[in-house]
């Protein structure tokens, strides 16, 4: 049979094929969508790309919180009564016919005035009239044509966001007074007349004032706008006693703009303005292109970017009304629907709960509950709607808790010395040294020159090059990861894990993969009847271990079942032609033992006699083994689990002997196991994915969250590797270290620089144009080598995937 | 020579107009989102097709 897939979605319609206008969807769902679209003339969504749809998930009841004017107010930004603006996050946003038919919302209701998608960010804002209509419905709308808007508790408390753009005004300033100032100083410095005879041409002496001071009013903004994040870390940095790069860079400045602006009031000579200028300038490009931002991830996260708003409440006889997260008391009583989050603590009072808590522990397995039953906060419910009691606040909750340690307001940066300032206390010094030197020698043999010297010493020493070779190295390294899909918030993330000597893996989600997963079977042989009767009532299912087992099951012939039945949370039912088979759990299916196993199992009876079980086994990712094998050369490695023993065979056979396995871990005792490790002096590298990992990330001196799709939720961490790439992990940690090494030769390349200027200064000839010259050509050879360098590092590392990529084909 | 002034501020008066247009731009958000515009100028085509026939809708507008 031909496989059709679906016109919206690009699903495999499998057996149901809806035909509708000689397209074949796969459910109404998506025949929905394209009937509104062709209504409202906008099929051209299709044309764009193929297949670009999302199947509208039920959504009924879930946004009748948007009633509420309290909580509508935190989402709007804008509101004069008549017309109201809201950003919307919608992840489903991928390609380019999104966009078209995100900014073609005012065709489907002609209440929304405009909308305009930022695809980086995966935002559409919104602008519509309230007459009615409101923020409620066009989540509705979005939600009906497939782009169901993503709102968690985090909008709630940001609200109007803040967007910092002073370092751009900085930037721009410095580059604006750089290129004005130098077409100024040029006169000077091409008035050839005067380097001949001594006497410059009639005008310029004339209009000399003039350029100067021109020039001194545009470096004012310079100095005291654009540079003055230099003085205040430099003045922080000597405040802790430490002598960080800010420290010689705010002296070279002010050292410039002082002898600058005494030489042109006395008329000794044009002053400096243009390397002041152009310094400032290069180091905020440095600053600038450090900073490397993704748009699309956010490394910042905790569990309320996932939580829900608002949730519904009964109160009374059988009145829901919305009531917000934070509102939530001790006794009350909760609806939580299909799909939607557990946001506290609490017990089950009535219906089937299957809980997902992937987000939690990394675990794609559902857990089923009964009434009465303890559920924790973060789970999702998978299977019909409960009502649970609350036993506690948000923030009291088990997992929220997690978040009240000290480590998540701790800032990693500020307790880390970079290299670049371990090197600059030296260099401090030694500068200071030359200059008093240099200094005292002139005031014995020309007592004039004297301050002449010294000034020219700290101008021309001024760390210009050095304070930008980790700038640029790390900042085109953390482009180069990014295109491999290992993204890292900043580049001192990169420093220290240059620096890591001990690597701590979580087992659920990072090393073993959500997506595949293996099954053995024990127990009586079934007989090729049986099993087609297996994979038949499998197939009827929707519930993950049967989809998964049904994956598993070789092919069979596919027969009408007479009869089928799901009980939930305990396992199936399902006859055909008198034969009648039970799978699930092991007292659903009449085994009365149950085994000592720890591992997930289903077990399999049919016309009521016991046949065997399934058991489960986590999956681990391609290259696990090897990974850990070049890795244990170098570093101690652990894993830390939050799961039972059940894996511990398989993973002392995978593993390095000596890799240290940890079971049965709460969240904090993943951070303290890392706080203990560290206070023993580890660097320690921490590689999780769920929230439960979040401490541990926090508390590690690099955490890198691993994520099967990026978009979705990864708790906050200093970087984010997509789990494909997981492979390449110790390739990632290498070329830190080649980084550091790369900034290390800049160093004293810019040293070189250094030396020649000098000889100039301590001669006391440093010249205006030399300084000119020899500023700038340091700061760009240096970037020139370091991009160089970076690039081939990156070039090797581009070729390791490739070859990785084709070997695993 | 005193047109040296006149030039002089021309030139500086020009180059921060040009100076203040960019801090205005920057200011209204125009440089937070490179990448979305790129492709919307590539559906111009689309909507002008939509344009010609109007729906019910757009004559209420």
């Amino acid at each position: 049979m031909e496989r059709q897939t679906c016109f919206h979605c690009g699903d495999n319609c499998g057996q149901n094929v809806l035909e509708f206008d000689g397209k074949s969807f796969c459910c109404n769902g998506c025949k929905t969508v394209y009937e509104i679209l062709s209504e409202n003339d906008l099929t051209c969504y299709y044309d764009l790309q193929s297949s670009p749809g999302a199947i509208p998930k039920e959504i009924h009841g879930k946004y009748d919180f948007l009633a509420e004017e309290s909580i509508v107010d935190k989402l709007i930004e804008f509101n004069d009564g008549k017309t109201q603006i809201t950003t919307l996050y919608i992840p489903h946003i991928h390609c380019s016919s999104c966009i078209w038919i995100l900014e073609n919302l005012n065709k489907l209701n002609p209440q929304i005035l405009s909308s305009q998608v930022n695809f980086g960010k995966k935002t559409v804002r919104i602008t519509y009239h309230t007459k009615d209509f409101s923020l409620k419905e066009a989540v509705l709308l979005l939600s009906s044509i497939g782009y169901e808007p993503y709102i968690s508790l985090d909008d709630f408390n940001t609200g109007k966001q803040h967007i910092d753009r002073s370092l751009i005004y900085k930037l721009a300033i410095a580059g604006f007074a750089f290129g004005n100032v130098m077409f100024l100083s040029f006169p000077e410095y091409f008035d050839l007349s005067a380097n001949r005879t001594g006497v410059s041409e009639f005008w310029l002496e004339q209009y000399k004032p003039l350029f100067r001071w021109l020039m001194f009013a545009f470096s004012l903004p310079v100095v005291f706008y654009a540079a003055q994040d230099y003085f205040i870390s430099a003045y922080k940095g000597l405040r802790a006693k430490l002598l960080n790069i800010d420290v010689p860079i705010a002296l070279g400045i002010t050292v410039l703009f002082i002898r600058s602006t005494v030489d042109i009031s006395f008329n000794l000579g044009s002053g400096f303005f243009d390397s002041l200028t152009g310094l400032i300038f290069f180091l905020l490009i440095g600053k600038f292109f450090q900073q490397k931002t993704y748009s699309f991830l956010s490394f910042e996260r905790d569990y309320k970017s996932y939580f829900p708003i608002a949730v519904t409440k009964i109160s009374g006889k059988h009145k829901e009304t919305s009531i917000q997260v934070h509102n939530i008391k001790k006794g009350d009583r909760l609806l939580i629907r299909n799909e939607e989050l557990i946001p506290v603590d609490g017990i089950l009072i009535k219906g089937n709960a299957d809980i997902d808590y992937s987000f939690v522990t990394g675990e794609s397995e559902t857990v089923g509950k009964q009434s009465g039953d303890k559920l924790f906060a973060g789970g999702k419910q998978t299977s019909g709607s409960i009502e649970m009691e609350a036993i506690n606040s948000v923030e009291q909750s088990y997992l929220t808790q997690l978040w009240s340690n000290d480590v998540f307001n701790k800032n990693k940066e500020a307790g880390f010395t970079s290299l670049t300032n371990a090197v600059s206390k030296y260099f401090t010094i030694t500068i200071l040294g030359i200059a008093v030197i240099g200094a005292s020698y002139w005031l014995a043999v020309d007592s004039s020159k004297a301050i002449n010297v010294f000034t020219s010493i700290l101008i021309v020493a001024c760390p210009c090059a050095i304070a930008l070779s980790a700038p640029f190295t790390y900042g085109n390294l953390l482009r180069i990861f990014g295109k491999l899909k290992f993204y890292v918030k900043n580049s001192s993330v990169i420093e220290q894990l240059a620096s890591v000597n001990t690597i701590i893996f979580d087992k659920t989600g990072t090393i073993t993969s959500n997506k595949k997963r293996r099954a053995t079977y024990e127990g009586e042989t079934l007989t090729a009847l049986e099993e087609a009767l297996l994979k038949n009532t499998l197939r009827s299912s929707n519930h993950p271990l049967s989809r998964t087992l049904y994956d598993i099951l070789k092919a069979n012939d596919i027969v009408t079942l007479h009869h089928f039945e799901e009980h939930l949370g305990q396992g199936i039912e399902a006859s055909h032609n008198n034969n009648n088979i039970k799978v699930g759990s092991a007292s659903f299916v009449g085994h009365s033992q149950d085994t000592s196993t720890l591992n997930t199992t289903v077990h399999v009876s049919t016309n009521n006699t016991y046949k065997g079980k399934f058991t489960f086994f986590n999956s681990y990712r391609k290259g696990v083994s090897k990974l850990f094998n070049t890795l244990k050369k170098h570093y101690d490695l652990a894993i830390l689990s939050g799961d039972n023993q059940g894996e511990l065979e398989n993973l002392r056979k995978l593993l390095p002997a000596k890799t240290k396995l940890l079971f049965n871990q709460k969240p904090e005792d993943k951070l303290e196991y890392i706080k203990y490790h560290q206070t023993e002096g580890a660097k320690v590298l921490m590689i999780g994915d769920g929230l439960n990992d979040a401490g541990a990330l926090a508390q590690s001196d690099v955490g890198i969250a691993i994520s099967e799709n990026i978009n979705v939720f990864t708790p906050a961490c200093d970087a984010i590797l997509d789990a494909s790439k997981f492979n390449l992990l110790n390739k990632f940690v290498k070329a830190s270290k080649s980084a550091m090494s790369i900034v290390k030769w800049s160093f004293v390349l810019s040293l070189i620089y250094n030396c020649i200027g000098l000889y100039f200064a301590i001669t006391g000839r440093l010249a205006p144009v030399t300084a000119a010259i020899l500023m700038p050509l340091s700061s760009i050879s240096i970037v020139v080598f370091t991009t160089f360098a970076t690039n081939i590092l990156g070039r090797k590392l581009n070729q390791y995937d490739k070859s990785h990529v084709l070997k695993s084909q | 020579m005193s047109v040296i002034y006149i030039l002089l501020s021309i030139s500086v008066i020009v180059a921060v107009i040009f100076f203040i247009a960019f801090l205005v731009a920057v200011k209204s958000g125009q440089y937070d989102d490179s990448y979305t515009p790129s492709i919307r100028m590539l559906f111009e085509d689309e909507l002008k097709k939509e344009q010609t026939k109007p729906s019910k809708t757009n004559k209420i507008d």
